[in-house]
């Protein structure tokens, strides 16, 4: 028996005949179960994905012509404030969560997560914050300042709407505090006892580094946007000129959380696309320990760039050219993760399967963002196209090109594992060739159009721009159509797929390791450590782990001599099956 | 004959770095550069440019590369071989791009100071002062401690002030129709920004203009000559001293061309110089999200040889006397901002016509 099998036997529950079976109302509950969890997050956040894509589209209706001839310049302000809105704090982050509650019990063999309760609590703070968001365009005085909400703008246009903002977003940050404390706890503390730092996946990796940096910004931004609160409704000044106040601090203030938001909304997919190379090609990630470090050299770093937004609002120029230099070396440890998935990638059997492509697609486009946002640090350049749509564009590609796509490659190759059911193949492909030819569609020619001379969040535009704006609009529009395979796909199989399997994609993580999908508390006993996460194509040991082995073996993690043999019979390549 | 892959390599090479060094000459993405700071920020985004096109080539290269080259055939379950690290390829990747950060650091530091960014001349930056150097008999050390308190004028203090009691503009300044300013304690900050290149840091700029943001429009006024206008107009060689704030919410000053922006910041005086160098009608956009009517907020930059400039500086004040004599309604100085700004600001934007005059 390989070890592969012997993990696998060991740690498969054995009693449950459909292990993992739930009521269909235990997701609409207060289930206290971390997998529940993480599918009400990862299912609630996509909603508001598509509220927040329709509010795009229709941003982009708007710009389809340089006139303001399809919605007011108020409500255009207000799509654009709820898109980014709803994007950032009801999308991105919140599914990063999803993903991490899903897995990272599952990842280092626990039965849940440290706090069970607090977990159910900062998800049910999502749907009334996400609510509230959107009721404010019923009331018809919806925030439209902008997601930055900039005093004096912010205390200027309508209360109801910006103090309804003001609410919705310290809900959103508190459910991230909380969710980060629980994730730090879990890893620090309810790893298997053969789990060292250097055996764990580097999704949890990448989750230590996001939680840590949530836990040290995000209440930045609450305290900013408290005294915010204060002078929108009780007439303080701390941030109004009028009484004395300094609009530039809060600037300061809210960046302190939103730039190193950027890592929050992206380390998790860096995360998880380092585990889903390995898998589909076949090799052990390279330079396991850089990927891992480089992740903390991010989170660090990520906390002293904040002032490059703040680039032409009127700091020091000592100051501009230390936040400079900062953001340029964040391009190191990003460029060492995006060698090292190359190099996993050469020389190994690639299965282009939905996840992967995904995969790549994420590391091919994220490169562009990367590579603009290097140029944007360079104070002199960034004068220019600071506030234009060059911004738009590279932010897009960062967080579209990056995150995006990178819950995608997720949500694909961990369906199996969460619905039992494989994923139709076919679908996924055509949601990819969509999503890449729309992606690129409507954000490249932003680039251009920024560089020429359109500043963003605009109705109306200088008419030479209006060739490029058409492109960008329907670029939008097959965005938008591309959700629509995935959302078919995604239901009809959960409800129809093939049966998966415990491990079609012969993985070695521990997730892999139990049923699909996993029973209540995940494992029967204690699982057995036998590879290293990523240990593919190793020599075989001679020695087979003994089931009852008291002491697991520890000699787990990247440098294992284990090897985990494939076996057509036990875990076939799900492609191959037909 | 089979081309070993070292001279593979050293071709793919060499075609990259050309079409790299081409296309970063080559991009056509920079609208035309008006003035001698946007030579100088057109040259290091080419720079970046022939970078990027490079990088951007080598990985997707390898990435797609990878993609169809390596791909599973169909039946082989065999896994790919257990290569997991290799450390002086990690030393190289990692080397490489810190240089190029750090490259592209040093000539950005390098453009930034010559379009003026450390302009030596925003005092409190700079405590150490000319006199306590000076000081004769007096040693380095003591200097730092004994020097009397500085008798050299806080330079920023007396410009601000200076703007906030001029004539032209004291008017839409501190008006009481405009809320947001009555009685601001906060008036009076300068903001530290873009000021004169090294060889022009410390003298004054040849031409100096208040630059006002409201809600939507931009209000010009020359201290020298007591002209305002809803239109800026700058002489081609002179270098010129923008003096900035907003009325109501912050607004930012950016003409494309130029290469310039800085915020209008309430309750603060910003400043930037420039030397315009190439003759035309530029658009000066607000390009900091400042309400609905934000994408109308824009008005023209006229840059023109030196005598046309006077001939127009003559006419303003042609235009002003009569007015002062004759039309006192026409008066800017006794109108209202809101009556003053009446025609930029009334229906801005709802209509498409008016959209096409905005945009000349």
């Amino acid at each position: 028996m390989t070890q592969a099998q012997v993990q696998e036997t060991a740690n498969a529950p054995a009693l449950l005949e459909e292990p993992g079976i739930r009521k269909w109302q235990d997701y609409f509950s207060f289930n206290t179960d971390h997998k529940v969890i993480g599918i009400q997050y990862l299912v609630t956040t996509f909603i508001f994905y598509c509220i927040g894509g329709v509010m795009a589209d229709l941003v982009r209706t708007e710009l389809r012509t340089p006139e303001v001839d399809f919605v007011t310049p108020e409500v255009y302000n207000s799509l654009f404030t709820l898109h980014a809105t709803i994007m950032i704090f009801l999308w991105i982050v919140p599914a990063g969560a999803g993903f991490a509650n899903f897995l990272i019990p599952l990842m280092i063999g626990a039965k849940d997560m440290a706090f069970p309760r607090l977990n159910a609590v900062a998800f049910w703070m999502i749907p009334p914050a996400g609510l509230l968001l959107i009721a404010s365009l019923v009331v018809g005085d919806a925030p439209d300042a902008g997601w930055t909400s900039y005093p004096p703008l912010s205390l200027v246009t309508g209360q109801v709407g910006e103090g309804i903002w003001i609410m919705s977003v310290l809900l959103l940050g508190t459910s991230s505090i909380l969710g980060a404390i629980n994730f730090l706890v879990t890893l620090l503390k309810m790893r298997i006892p053969g789990m060292g730092v250097h055996q764990m996946p580097l999704f949890c990796w990448a989750m230590f580094a996001t939680s840590a940096l949530t836990l040290v910004s995000t209440p930045v931004l609450a305290a900013g946007l408290i005294l915010l609160a204060f002078d929108l409704l009780a007439g303080t000044t701390f941030f109004n000129p009028t009484g004395g106040g300094d609009p530039v601090v809060y600037q300061h203030m809210f960046w302190f959380y939103s730039h190193p938001a950027v890592y929050i909304m992206i380390l998790p997919f860096f995360g998880a696309i380092s585990e889903i190379i390995p898998v589909h090609s076949r090799k052990p990630i390279f330079g396991y320990k850089a990927i891992a470090y480089s992740s903390l050299a991010i989170s660090f770093l990520g906390l002293i760039v904040w002032a490059h937004h703040m680039f032409t609002s009127g700091i020091p120029g000592w100051l501009r050219m230390f936040f400079m230099i900062t953001t340029m070396i964040i391009a190191v440890p990003t460029g060492i993760k995006i060698f090292s998935w190359l190099a996993t990638m050469w020389g190994g059997k690639i299965r282009l399967n939905s996840a992967m492509l995904f995969a790549i697609g994420f590391v091919g486009t994220f490169v562009i963002g990367g590579i603009s946002g290097v140029m944007l640090a360079a104070v002199p350049f960034d004068i220019h196209v600071h506030d234009t749509y060059f911004v738009v564009a590279h932010l897009h590609y960062v967080l579209f090109g990056g995150s995006v796509l990178g819950i995608y490659a997720a949500i694909y190759h961990w369906f199996p594992k969460m619905t039992g059911r494989m994923v139709n193949e076919f679908w996924g492909k055509v949601h990819f060739a969509l999503t890449i030819v729309g992606l690129n569609m409507t954000f490249l020619p932003m680039h251009k159009l920024g560089l020429m001379g359109m500043n963003r969040r605009i109705a109306q535009y200088d008419p030479k721009f209006t060739f490029l704006n058409e492109i960008c609009t329907y670029g939008a529009y097959i965005l938008a159509v591309s959700t629509f395979p995935f959302i078919i796909n995604a239901i009809w199989s959960w409800l129809y797929g093939e049966k998966a399997g415990n491990n079609p994609w012969r993985a070695l993580t521990l997730e892999w390791m139990t049923t699909s999908p996993p029973a209540i508390e995940n494992f029967d006993q204690t699982p057995v450590l036998a590879t290293g996460p990523y240990d593919y194509g190793l020599e075989n040991s001679n020695e087979d782990v003994p089931l009852s082995d008291p002491n697991p073996l520890l000699s787990g993690g990247p440098n294992s001599v284990l090897r985990a043999e494939p076996d057509p019979a036990v875990a076939a390549n799900p492609e191959d099956r037909k | 004959m089979k081309i070993p892959s070292s001279i593979w390599t050293l071709l793919i090479g060499i075609v990259l770095t050309l079409a790299s060094l081409w296309y970063g000459q080559n991009h056509g993405l920079l609208p035309a550069a008006a003035t001698d700071e946007a030579v100088l920020v057109d040259n290091l985004f080419n720079a970046m440019m022939v970078i990027s096109t490079g990088i951007f080539l080598l990985v997707e290269g390898v990435l797609i590369y990878s993609a169809f080259k390596y791909r599973r055939r169909a039946g082989d379950n065999e896994d790919g071989p257990p290569v997991e690290g290799n450390v002086p390829l990690e030393i190289l990747w990692t080397a490489i791009p810190a240089i190029i950060v750090i490259g592209i650091s040093v000539y950005s530091f390098d453009v930034y100071n010559e379009i003026g960014g450390f302009d030596p001349h925003a005092i409190h930056q700079a405590p150490m002062n000319q006199e306590s150097m000076a000081m004769p008999g007096s040693a380095m050390a003591a200097t730092l401690n004994d020097t009397p308190p500085s008798t050299e004028p806080n330079l920023n203090q007396e410009k601000s002030d200076e703007a906030m009691q001029d004539p032209a503009t004291a008017e839409v300044r501190n008006a009481d129709q405009i809320p947001q300013l009555r009685n601001a304690p906060g008036v009076g900050s300068v903001a530290p920004t873009i000021g004169g290149t090294p060889d022009k840091a410390g003298k004054p700029a040849g031409l100096q203009v208040n630059v006002t943001g409201l809600q939507y429009a931009w209000i010009f006024t020359y201290p020298e000559t007591g002209i305002t206008t809803g239109e800026m107009h700058v002489p081609i060689g002179r270098e010129v001293e923008i003096n900035m704030t907003a009325n109501d919410v912050i607004h930012a000053f950016w003409v494309p061309e130029f290469r310039l922006k800085q915020d209008a910041i309430p309750g603060r005086q910003s400043e930037i110089r420039f030397t315009p160098k190439k003759a035309g009608d530029y658009t000066l956009i607000c390009a900091e999200l400042c309400g609905p009517y934000h994408g109308a907020m824009r008005a023209t930059v006229v840059v023109e040889p030196e005598e046309a400039f006077d001939k127009w500086v003559q006419e303003q004040l042609v235009a002003s006397k009569e007015t002062l004599n004759q039309a006192v309604a026409v008066n800017p100085a006794n109108l209202s901002p809101n009556e003053f700004l009446a025609p930029y600001t009334k229906d801005m934007g709802i209509q498409p016509e008016i959209l096409h005059q905005v945009h000349k």
